[in-house]
């Protein structure tokens, strides 16, 4: 019997969930404080993790506002935007390969594999290293080790897209409890102090995506209507045109071309970026370049950034205009509107939204931290933390399976409530026939050629019978993170059918058990920290219940020299406790513990006697 | 709770009696109580299988909502818990009585679609006409819900399955006709 035994009518503690909103341009991490959500600031203060990861010659990546330096220095090696990039193929991002200093190696029909100084990475592979960064914060600024994230998608987010997220968290060694869309997190985030019902529009225009979302929010639930968007849409298309500009009127004002030279286009970027923020505030400004002793200097009013941008922006008001048909919803009907993102700060894209809604747009809270706010608030829903709350999502993509001549036969329409399920049953074409080959993609148009391939699932080992006889019935169930999973019963003998499952874009299993376990040879120094960590919480945890023994009438019962022996071992912790070395702790820590055996057999025998007498005794 | 499978059946897992004439608001309450009962988030601490049957309940509940909530839909669902076939037939006959007026429209819609005002007039004529008595069809199918709910039968389902036809031809009428006056 030892102390660690005895329930002291605590609530075992439940796992720490944090909230991470992964950005395109930037990633924060928030927690749930008591009663409200909160960010956590990293070591410079700032709760906002630029997205963009740096790989150094020699040593460990370097990730945040350090390697945003790099952009310019290292170019070749620094990597920004990378979630344009999860859960896609090469074809599929060929018009931003262009714009993006590094190189892709061969081999990237599947998942990208991209090359920076000899060495290849995987977009959950960079992702990974933005997520073990805010976990690093998190464990930091709360003390104690952080395994388990809700982590937000773009809502437009595809199942490949979803399921790269979801890997890049595993290779962070996250359980990701949750994938929540941004700006349902938004909505959650924005509840806490808002009306209890009605109808809510969110517009999330961020750097690199776009989605809009209409919820009703009922008592605490938040179901969403319907969701739209596009996931290639965002303030870096504004960048990528003011680059463009910037770069002809230099090729004409210098004669030369600067447009291969990364190190110059970098700088640039930087420069336009830098102009475009100052214009939602400013009616005009200068974009500064200073490039190799020559300066270019060019004025630009705010005026010819909004006649520039207008068909970006017109873009999101198509998705805007089909959420509410299939919300089934008038923009008179609707209460309120919610900007996110950082581009709704441009004055025009406000003025857009209020045209498009009728309705002044909230921006209470601070757009670039509301995501993640929302994803604590989720997360303290998962940990039991929030009661009152729940979320009511949408799947964005109606799911279909390939018939005859290529035609889709849809099985789960988009905006319907998730988890949703659907069965359909198949059967064999000719006598013996041992496999059923499927194909399911997502997408809203007819012919599987316009759809997005999302995996061939095999019906294996089916018996041998003639044809038309077997009944296999598969059921496609897309859960609450948006993903499928595919299941199939024989339904002549009711047994389960093998399924094997040949995703068309994203990392295998095998590839991510084979990236964590890397993850974890490099990650050397960190697992020292981490079990130091480990160690004082298990500490913790036994000097409380110590604490509490001492005022039990057992303790009394106790010779002078136990007591004294139980005093000098909780000394001792506390001593290994404020250092470096774990194994230190733990010895200490079982030492305390064998000091306080007799302690927690007599509390044991007092409670078991109270308990044969009738009396309840409450520690 | 959270043993054996969840109800299949869409007014089992609402807890109410087969009634094709729903208070969709009373609907509506159950949806959210049951939610909070079943959604997965409730649940994520739990074991896989309570875990499982959550996921499983609550997806048979979001779909039933889906179908419940909507009367058309919801009247096709019970008509194929019948062993009526739905898919068959379905939109496809014209109504006897709209042959003549089909026949105009057919005629017009093509000018209408390349903007010639007339057409576009007699368009709009037709598609108020259409709308009219596309609102007849739902009070009559209205009717028929109750009746049947009083006295379930398979004459009123017969019936039922007809107005539910020819709702549909006509909504395709209402749809081309609304494209062609954009
Ligand atoms: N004041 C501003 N004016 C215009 N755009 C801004 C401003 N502040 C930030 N942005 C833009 O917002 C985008 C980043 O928004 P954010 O919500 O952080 O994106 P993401 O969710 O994609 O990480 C960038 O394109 C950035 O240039
Ligand atoms: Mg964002």
């Amino acid at each position: 019997m030892s102390l660690f035994q005895i329930d002291f009518g605590d609530e075992p503690k439940p796992h720490k969930v944090v909230g991470i909103d992964l950005g395109t341009t930037n990633s924060l991490v928030a927690f749930m404080d008591l009663t409200a959500p909160k960010v956590i600031p990293g070591v410079d203060g700032s709760p906002i993790v630029p997205s963009v990861v740096s790989i150094p010659e020699h040593g460990e990546p370097i990730v945040g506002a350090a390697a945003v330096e790099r952009l310019i220095t290292h170019p070749d090696r620094t990597i920004y935007s990378v979630k344009r990039l999860m859960g896609r193929g090469v074809s599929d991002v060929q018009d931003e390969l262009k714009l993006f200093p590094f190189h892709i190696a061969p081999g990237s029909e599947m998942v990208i594999q991209l090359s920076l100084g000899g060495k290849r990475f995987t977009p959950p592979g960079i992702s990974a290293q933005i997520l073990r960064q805010l976990k690093k914060n998190a464990e930091a600024y709360l003390g104690e080790p952080v395994d388990h994230a809700v982590i937000t998608v773009p809502a437009y987010f595809n199942d490949a897209q979803r399921q790269a997220t979801k890997d890049a968290g595993r290779i962070a060694g996250l359980q990701v409890m949750r994938l929540v869309n941004e700006p349902t997190a938004a909505a959650l985030a924005y509840g806490l102090d808002k009306r209890e019902n009605g109808i809510v529009a969110v517009y999330d225009l961020g750097g690199g995506t776009f989605d809009i979302s209409i919820l009703k929010l009922h008592d605490g639930i938040f179901e969403v209507l319907a969701t739209n968007g596009d996931t290639h849409l965002g303030g870096d298309d504004f960048d990528n045109l003011l680059l463009r500009v910037a770069l002809e009127d230099i090729a004409a004002e210098w004669g030369a071309d600067l447009s291969g030279d990364q190190v110059a286009v970098q700088t640039l970027r930087r420069a336009v970026i830098e102009a475009k923020h100052q214009l939602s505030t400013l009616a005009v400004t200068t974009i500064a370049f200073h490039y190799q002793g020559r300066a270019y200097r060019r004025e630009i009013t705010r005026d010819v950034l909004e006649k520039l941008i207008t068909p970006i922006v017109n873009r999101t008001l198509g998705p805007c205009r089909n959420c509410m048909a299939d919300a089934g919803v008038t923009p008179e009907q609707i209460d309120e509107v919610v900007l996110v993102g950082g581009s709704t700060r441009i004055p025009m894209v406000r003025q857009a939204v209020r045209a498009l809604f009728k309705a002044e747009p909230h921006t209470e809270l601070n757009p670039d931290e509301v995501v993640a706010l929302g994803a604590a608030v989720q997360a303290g829903i998962l940990s039991g933390h929030v009661h009152d709350k729940l979320l009511l999502d949408v799947t964005p993509l109606s799911l279909g399976i390939e018939t005859m001549g290529g035609v889709v036969s849809k099985l789960i329409h988009r905006n319907s409530t998730i988890p949703a399920t659907a069965a359909e049953t198949f059967t064999t074409a000719v006598d013996g026939q041992r496999n059923v080959l499927i194909h399911v993609v997502q997408g809203e148009r007819e012919m599987v050629r316009d759809c997005r391939s999302l995996a061939r699932f095999d019906l294996k080992d089916i018996d041998p019978l003639p044809a038309g006889m077997a009944k296999i019935e598969v059921r496609f169930l897309i859960d609450a993170n948006g993903i499928l999973n595919v299941s199939a019963k024989d339904l002549r003998t009711g047994k389960l059918q093998t399924v094997e499952v040949k995703p068309s874009y994203g990392l295998s299993d095998e590839q991510v058990e084979a990236m964590i376990l890397e993850s974890f040879a490099k990650a050397e120094e960190d697992f020292n920290e981490r079990q130091v960590r480990e160690a004082r919480v298990e500490a913790d945890r036994i000097l409380n219940a110590v604490d509490k023994a001492k005022g039990d009438d057992a303790y009394m019962e106790l010779t002078d020299g136990e007591r004294a022996l139980v005093d000098n071992s909780i000394a001792e912790l506390l001593l290994a406790y404020h250092g470096e070395n774990h194994h230190l702790i733990l010895d200490k820590l079982e030492a305390l513990n064998k000091a306080t055996m007799k302690l927690a057999e007599l509390m044991m025998n007092t409670a078991v006697r109270g308990a044969l007498k009738g009396t309840k005794i409450d520690a | 709770m959270f043993s054996g499978p969840p109800p299949s059946d869409y007014f089992a897992i609402f807890g109410i009696e087969k009634k094709l004439a729903l208070d969709v608001e009373d609907l509506q309450r159950r949806f959210y109580a049951n939610s909070r009962e079943w959604h997965p988030d409730r649940h994520a601490r739990a074991g896989a299988a309570q875990l499982a049957y959550a996921e499983a309940a609550s997806a048979t509940l979001n779909d039933a909502w889906r179908v419940l909530r909507d009367p058309v839909a919801r009247a096709e669902y019970v008509l194929k818990g019948e062993g009526f076939n739905i898919s068959e037939q379905r939109g496809r006959d014209v109504p006897p009585e709209l042959l003549e007026e089909v026949f105009d429209l057919n005629m017009v819609l093509e000018e209408a679609r390349n903007g010639d005002a007339a057409a576009k007039a007699e368009v709009a004529r037709a598609l108020a006409k259409f709308e009219r008595i596309l609102s007849e069809i739902d009070s009559a199918r209205d009717g028929i819900f109750v009746a049947y709910d009083a006295a379930p039968g398979r004459d009123a389902l017969s019936e039922l399955r007809s107005l539910l036809n020819r709702r549909k031809y006509l909504q395709n009428l209402v749809r081309d006709a609304r494209a062609a006056l954009v």
